[in-house]
């Protein structure tokens, strides 16, 4: 992949609404929220919990849809689409990686993935080639064939770095991929995605962890109570 | 590229506990039991037709007593048929010959071994020669028996089988048998009829018979033979008038019984059916409680991967590849109850004829009907994959926030 050209805006939150029925009670998770994330920039997203980080998250790796406002991503509108739509678009453009990995149990590291090139219709042959070579990647090649509860979790949350690459994707979204590791695990695994990001990957880490954030991410954007906080620029 | 579906489903199956396992057991049940009926009762109308087809077609039977042709014939307190009754039936128009006949359960000794056994008449003269005819007998060995014949015997084709006769040893053409404590000598055997009544039985000449069971003027069966095929139904109905008047009995208060062979067969036929029917009833209602155990374990299944469903579609699965996922893995459940039910009910058939073949001594043939696994083994995916659509559309409809978040 070559080096993007930075000014792109690859996702548009504008004036963005989440509002959850608890009962009788409306909460507000987001409120007036506006934000670019242009092609290629390591963005963090910070904020304590409570604070709608998640929900943001959410939105952002359009897994769910606001309740007002509008999202493009990739200059489409997202913010209306069915759920089958909208993840063929995810599957295409984001890929995941989670806290706990969230890596199918009963799959071996190369089906795990295989599995979002499953979704998009590729070819068998070209989704173990593509596997495969994602695996060396991550340096994981001779762990091929071990089921998730077989590997460390480190070399889990490698495989799930190989897994959201699968599509290609624009994006990579990271909700606290250390969250789970020890320091010297959690240093690898953010190796691997300064490496994507120099590639030209768009990165989309939400933490709680501000030295994180500020390590490794170019923008940070605090969030609190489900408003945009601050906005914070690494020199 | 749904059917690649197939892999992941089996894959899911395997991690199975054995609570799921348990719930294919009414389909288990269901088709073992189809299985097992259909080949059986395929298997038993053959034997028994079997048994039917030996005699000929214009053939009536006559007997005194009940309503079932299946009690031993001439016993009991009923009013027996008399050799007047023979000559009697024998002018009716429609008849070519009545011939009757005596059957007699008595002690038979042979290589020291003593044993009961049921001896037939044949009749002197002209009728006895019709009799070989009618049935269509011929010695294998040997030869028939006819007039003169007071002391030979003819025997079935089994009585000579010493692993089948009872005796322990086969008998052969001059060997000497006690009958009542008379001597005979066999004359003939028999050829293979594949009906017990004509292969287990010994066939001695009437008068003798008669002289060994102090019977003079007493037959338990009438054989008429009726002058054509169409004739059929008319000779029943003047058989029976003729009879009701001699033996002084209303219509529908019979004491006796005139009976066709295909009147006989379609008798069998209609309790084979009524017990056929009664079996796929039980075999529905267990194949019901298989689906329902599967739409259990399903549901249970989609609650307990609630997360792993959240992450496909977090990787981009549509609501249609997780359907797909959760209706395979259903089918391939109900497939796999179907495959141990066909296994069962193929065992169940196999030693059921074999049992049948030992019971009445036909040799019907183990019977595999390709058309029969085939639709059991689609009908068990078919039932199975239906009782996933509900897991597996609920599964599908998940949100993948929500789902995540378990």
């Amino acid at each position: 992949m070559k080096k993007r050209e930075k000014s792109e805006v690859i996702i548009r939150l504008r004036d963005v609404h989440k509002i959850y029925k608890m009962g009788q009670a409306r909460v507000h998770a987001l409120d007036h929220l506006t934000l670019d994330i242009k092609k290629g920039e390591f963005v963090a997203i910070m904020g304590p919990s409570g604070s709608g980080k998640s929900t943001a998250m959410n939105l952002v790796g359009s897994l769910d849809v606001p309740t007002y406002g509008k999202i493009f991503l990739d200059n489409n509108d997202i913010s209306k689409l069915h759920e089958s739509d909208l993840a063929q678009i995810r599957g295409k453009k984001i890929g995941f990686i989670f806290q706990s990995f969230n890596l199918i149990p009963n799959l071996t590291a190369k089906e795990n993935i295989m599995l979002p090139m499953l979704f998009q219709g590729v070819s068998f042959e070209e989704r173990e080639k593509k596997a495969e070579s994602l695996l060396k990647l991550v340096e994981l090649q001779d762990r091929m064939d071990h089921y998730p509860n077989q590997l460390s979790g480190g070399q889990q949350q490698r495989v799930a770095i190989a897994r959201s690459l699968a599509n290609d994707p624009e994006v990579i979204l990271a909700d606290e991929p250390t969250g789970n590791l020890d320091t010297k695990t959690g240093d690898i695994v953010m190796k691997f995605l300064d490496e994507l990001h120099k590639k030209g990957r768009t990165i989309i880490m939400v933490t709680h962890s501000p030295e994180l954030a500020q390590k490794h991410a170019e923008i940070v954007y605090w969030i609190r109570d489900g408003q945009l906080e601050k906005v914070t620029r690494r020199k | 590229m749904k059917l690649e579906y197939f892999g992941i489903a089996l894959k899911n199956l395997r991690r199975r506990g054995v609570r799921s396992w348990l719930t294919l057991l009414g389909i288990v049940i269901g088709i073992t039991a189809v299985v097992a009926l259909v080949s059986l009762g395929d298997g038993l109308k053959t034997a028994v037709n079997s048994q039917f087809q030996v005699s000929s077609t214009e053939l009536i039977t006559v007997q005194a007593g009940g309503l079932t042709g299946f009690g031993p014939p001439g016993s009991g307190v009923v009013k027996p048929l008399t050799k007047e009754d023979v000559l009697a039936i024998g002018k009716i128009s429609s008849v070519e010959a009545a011939i009757g006949r005596n059957i007699e359960t008595l002690k038979m000794e042979f290589n020291n071994k003593l044993n009961i056994g049921y001896a037939v008449s044949n009749p002197e003269g002209e009728n006895g020669k019709r009799i070989y005819s009618y049935l269509d007998l011929s010695a294998a060995q040997g030869r028939l028996i006819g007039d003169g014949d007071n002391n030979k015997i003819l025997i079935g084709n089994d009585m000579g089988d010493g692993t089948k006769n009872g005796f322990g040893k086969d008998i052969h053409v001059g060997d000497k048998i006690s009958i009542n404590g008379k001597d005979f000598r066999v004359a003939g055997i028999l050829a293979k009829k594949g009906s017990f009544t004509i292969d287990r039985a010994v066939i001695i000449m009437e008068q003798p018979l008669r002289d060994l069971t102090n019977n003079t003027d007493e037959v338990d069966v009438i054989a008429v033979k009726v002058k054509s095929k169409d004739l059929m139904e008319i000779a029943k109905t003047e058989i029976e008038k003729l009879l009701r008047e001699r033996r002084n009995v209303k219509m529908g208060q019979e004491d006796f019984q005139v009976s066709t062979p295909q009147a006989m067969l379609s008798n069998v036929n209609q309790i084979l059916t009524g017990i056929q029917i009664f079996i796929a009833l039980i075999a529905s209602i267990s194949i019901l409680v298989g689906a329902v155990g599967i739409v259990n374990t399903m549901t249970t299944s989609v609650m307990e991967r609630f997360k792993e469903i959240g992450i496909m579609k977090a990787i981009g699965a549509k609501n249609s590849d997780i359907f797909f996922q959760f209706f395979f893995e259903a089918g391939l459940l109900g497939l796999i109850g179907g495959v141990i039910g066909i296994l069962l009910g193929l065992g169940i058939a196999f030693v059921g004829v074999d049992a049948l073949n030992q019971f009445i001594g036909g040799n019907t043939p183990h019977q595999l009907s390709v058309f029969l696994v085939s639709f059991a083994l689609f009908g068990s995916f078919f039932i199975g994959s239906v009782s996933g659509i509900a897991p597996a559309l609920k599964a599908a409809s998940l949100n993948p926030v929500e789902a995540l978040r378990k």
